[in-house]
């Protein structure tokens, strides 16, 4: 249920513009892996090449190895639809879809795709999915309203059911607390934590106490300056990274000693 | 400020943030003295209710700005001026609407009411007829039975066509085209063709239906269901393609991160989303082709009995049957009957016009997504 990912000598580009160069890492199944760095280093670009949304983007390219559990995503011929169904990603801005219902939304993934199932299926997958995402009590009387009626937090966690229902082996979160209020924060990190259970979680934030209390591993992403690529800095044991790093980059940057 | 002052100020009904403001009945004052001004000057050179009206606004406009300089200041005198004047635009720009809704409808509504004449078409209306019914004071008979027909018939058709069109070229501009030649080339195309005057499309789909059947038969309902698509295809391309784009991007990325297909995002997710913006855009494109008349002169021609086959025989619709009535009155020497007719059918297109409007509205509102619902 969950896969592992090996990025091999990975450059990304929008357009010429190498955004991102040489990143090599792995990330353990049933692990959370953060990656932390300031702004602008790649962080996002990077997360969107694990399930090849980089490229919906014109001009952007990829170059390099990206392996699933061993197979390379980006080799000839892959389909980066299957790609997608098998890593799924929530965004930064809760983007619930407007014309649906809260139903309709965790059932998304699901109806968008033309696959029919049963109303008892489909309510099972929608009580399961919505328990996953911590959601089930607070909407369980509401699931026929709008799903853009919910709060924000609400919102993302409805993004998070949503994309757990398809039941994918990869969860990629761009900075999903960043638009929360610290309880509904604290209500996504305690599902982070149940999700490395079944799925592979990597996590893209600016909060340092959240990179610590969440990931197993953490990996620092820097740029030597603007218009060069970010790089991969370091990356190692969450507790490594912020006790005892080996880089002084990575030291000034988490304890806040930066630039 | 002492206590005596506010206690003074209290007295008065005011606090000290309203001091130093003009009484609230300046502008009642301003408006009795500008009318009453107005109808003195007017009355020196022969008095009419139009002047006297536009006289008065302006007068009113200025006493305004002027009582105001002197009460209080002119900054709040400039800001008074501004809004009376955006005020008197808003009322001049509804004037001409009015005007023509009251015109129409007060000419127009005699001869809709008349017995049968949504039922009737003209056929055996001669003008031996028409003048008996003006001579003997008796209802005027014929209708507009084959114009309503030939005019739904023929949108109807323009829009079946015009809408797919219309609907996959945005589709492609907006979605699948990445800046490249080919889409600049198509809007560019666009462009130019929302501003190729109506009787040229009428004329090109004249000619084009010559060459395809030729000459004699083309004239049709179908020439101008061509003629009236060309002119509302690249009205729907734009309506819609602004439509397309106000979809943020956030949901498109939303459903391929779900593992669904590009065509199935724009089919699902996109068009759901925009759905209401689409439908109001084409309704109120059919409602600016549905009065077009030199292209359907020439391309459908006229008729005065019933025609219900697009493809064949010449076609009535209701802005050449007005015209007709109009320019060429069935009994020239009573030409009161024909324009009683064209009135109430220039009455029956507005109507239509406005039902479109209205479903445009009714069609945004019903299919919005929804915002909330707590
Ligand atoms: N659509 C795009 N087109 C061109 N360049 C882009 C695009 N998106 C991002 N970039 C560039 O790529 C680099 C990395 O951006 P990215 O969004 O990945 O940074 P980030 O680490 O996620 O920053 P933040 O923490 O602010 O979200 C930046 O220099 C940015 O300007
Ligand atoms: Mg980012």
């Amino acid at each position: 249920m969950s896969k592992r990912i090996d990025a091999i000598d990975l450059n990304v580009y929008y357009g010429k513009f190498r955004a991102v160069a040489d990143v090599d890492i792995t990330i353990e199944p049933k692990s959370v892996t953060a990656f932390i760095g300031p702004s602008g280093c790649g962080k996002t670009t990077f997360l969107r090449t694990l399930n090849r949304m980089h490229e919906v983007l014109p001009g952007a390219h990829v170059e390099g190895k990206l392996l699933l559990d061993g197979d390379d995503i980006y080799a000839p011929g892959v389909d980066p639809v299957a790609v997608r169904s098998n890593v799924g990603m929530v965004f930064q801005r809760p983007n619930p879809f407007p014309t649906m219902t809260i139903r309709e939304n965790v059932l998304a993934g699901l109806k968008l795709n033309g696959q029919r199932i049963s109303k008892g299926d489909a309510d099972a997958v929608v009580e399961k999915s919505l328990r996953g995402a911590n959601l089930w009590q607070e909407v369980k009387d509401r699931l026929e309203k709008p799903g853009s009626g919910l709060s924000g937090g609400q919102q993302q966690r409805l993004c998070i059911a949503r994309t757990i229902a398809v039941e994918p082996e990869v969860i990629l979160m761009d900075e999903p607390c960043s638009a929360l209020d610290p309880i509904s924060t604290l209500a996504v990190e305690d599902l982070i934590s149940e999700l490395k259970e079944q799925y592979t979680v990597v996590i893209v934030t600016h909060n340092m106490q959240q990179a610590a209390r969440v990931s197993d591993k953490t990996a620092f992403f820097n740029i030597a300056g603007t218009g060069k690529p970010g790089k991969l800095i370091e990356y190692a044991e969450t507790s490594q990274i912020f006790n005892n790093p080996q880089e002084k980059s990575t030291e000034d940057y988490v304890s806040g000693r930066f630039g | 400020m002492t206590t005596n002052v506010k206690t003074d100020l209290e007295n008065k009904g005011r606090s000290r943030l309203t001091v130093g403001q003009k009484p609230r009945w300046t502008w009642a004052a301003c408006l009795a003295g500008s009318a009453v001004v107005a109808a003195a000057v007017l009355a020196l050179i022969g008095f009419n209710v139009a002047g006297w009206a536009v006289l008065t606004a302006v007068l009113y406009v200025a006493s305004m700005y002027v009582s105001t300089v002197v009460l209080e200041n002119r900054r709040k005198a400039t800001n008074g001026l501004w809004t009376n004047l955006v005020f008197g635009a808003f009322v001049i720009a509804l004037l001409p609407l009015v005007s023509v809704l009251w015109t129409v409808l007060s000419i127009g509504l005699p001869g809709l009411l008349a017995p049968g004449f949504l039922a009737s078409d003209m056929l055996g209306i001669t003008g031996a007829v028409d003048q008996q019914s003006v001579n003997e004071g008796t209802s005027v008979l014929g209708g507009v039975a084959h114009a309503l027909v030939g005019s739904l018939l023929i949108t109807i058709g323009a829009t079946v066509i015009s809408v797919p069109i219309g609907l996959l070229t945005s589709i492609y501009l907006v979605e699948y085209s990445r800046g490249g030649f080919f889409s600049k080339a198509i809007t560019f195309f666009v462009d130019v063709m929302t501003g190729i005057p109506s009787i040229v499309a009428g004329l090109f789909a004249a000619g084009l239906m010559m060459t395809l059947v030729g000459p004699g038969t083309n004239v049709m309902g179908f020439s101008a269901v061509l003629a009236l698509s060309v002119l509302m295809i690249p009205v729907v391309v734009r309506s819609t393609e602004e439509m397309l784009r106000v979809v943020p991007n956030e949901l498109r990325e939303a459903s391929y991160a779900l593992g669904v297909r590009k065509w199935r995002t724009i089919l699902r997710v996109v068009i759901p989303t925009s759905i209401s913006g689409i439908a109001s855009g084409v309704t109120l494109a059919i409602a600016r082709v549905i009065g077009e008349t030199a292209p359907i002169l020439v391309t459908a021609g006229v008729a005065i009995q019933t025609n219900w086959n697009l493809f064949q025989d010449w076609m009535m619709s209701l802005p050449v049957y007005i015209y007709r009535q109009m320019m060429f009155p069935t009994a020239p020497s009573a030409p009161d009957a024909s324009e009683q007719r064209a009135w109430a059918a220039a009455l029956v297109l507005i109507i239509i016009v406005m039902l479109l409007n209205l479903l445009a509205r009714f069609i945004a509102k019903a299919f919005a997504p929804k915002k909330s619902g707590r």
